[in-house]
């Protein structure tokens, strides 16, 4: 890893670190956009242009602002008067993570020495990767596309007013 | 340490602040922003993979990835979508005062 690849991942660490301690819903939100940014980053660093860009355009564009939108919509900026932010059994889910952590650590640390091939940069072009969804993959093309339109209909039929409701 | 070990291990430090976000969170949108960012991790993963695998032509991991990113953006759009409609059965998005399945 270059020293570009180190600061990309500090941004990207300290993002998604201080969008799960942050105790105001906003920041956290700009945390986590600051996170798929950095991720973003990264993957134009692994040389995976098209990746990094849908990255940019699905995350820091779309998700980061449906986030706020919930964020605003549940009024969830408001601190909670009563015992913060976190949940009472905090300490059991960090334990939780860092176990896993810990053991993804050591496979990594253990294993990954004879699979690093230090190939030179893959041309790949936005032709090519064109291409291959329209040939190899255009049946999972076709079901992600399915897929889309009706998460698109079931979020909006989920969140939509109920007008019974409203009485 | 090799260069695919070093983005594996950011991936993994990511993928565990995730899970410690959705973990120990009580708002239900940051478990959603907990969440996201382990599917991230795992993109991370792909795409390191794909790099410095033997057949990076072959794009394999490159495609898995995109794909993994339309799901993911599917899933934060429902998973958002049910989090406003909870708020407005429950008037709260505490997880914590989630605890009845009955309205």
């Amino acid at each position: 890893m270059s020293v570009i690849s180190y600061i990309l991942a500090a941004i990207t660490v300290g993002g998604g670190l201080a969008a799960v301690l942050l105790k105001n819903m906003v920041h956290c939100a700009l945390a986590v956009s600051l996170a798929f940014a950095g991720l973003a980053l990264l993957f134009l660093d692994l040389d995976a242009q098209f990746a990094g860009f849908v990255q940019i355009l699905v995350y820091v564009g779309a998700v980061a602002i449906l986030v706020v939108f919930a964020i605003l919509l549940t009024r969830s900026s408001e601190t909670p008067k009563d015992g913060g932010v976190f949940s009472p059994t905090w300490l059991a889910g960090l334990v939780v993570a860092a176990a896993v952590f810990a053991v993804i650590g050591w496979a990594v640390l253990n294993s990954v020495g004879g699979l690093s091939y230090e190939t030179a940069v893959p041309a790949v072009t936005v032709q090519q990767i064109g291409q291959e969804l329209m040939g190899r993959y255009v049946l999972p093309l076709e079901i992600v596309a399915l897929l889309l339109t009706v998460a698109t209909i079931g979020a909006v039929i989920v969140a939509m007013h109920e007008k019974e409701d409203a009485k | 340490m090799t260069p695919l070990a070093g983005y594996l291990l950011v991936a993994a430090l990511l993928f565990s602040i995730g899970l410690a976000g959705a973990l120990t969170r009580r708002n239900a949108i940051l478990v959603l922003i907990g969440i996201e960012l382990m599917l991230n991790a795992a993109n991370l993963n792909l795409i390191a993979f794909w790099r410095y695998g033997p057949h990076p032509e072959a794009l394999t991991g490159m495609m898995f990835a995109i794909f993994s990113i339309a799901v993911a953006a599917a899933e934060a759009a429902v998973g958002l979508g049910l989090v406003i409609s909870i708020h407005r059965h429950a008037q709260t998005a505490d997880l914590d005062e989630m605890n009845r399945m009955k309205g």
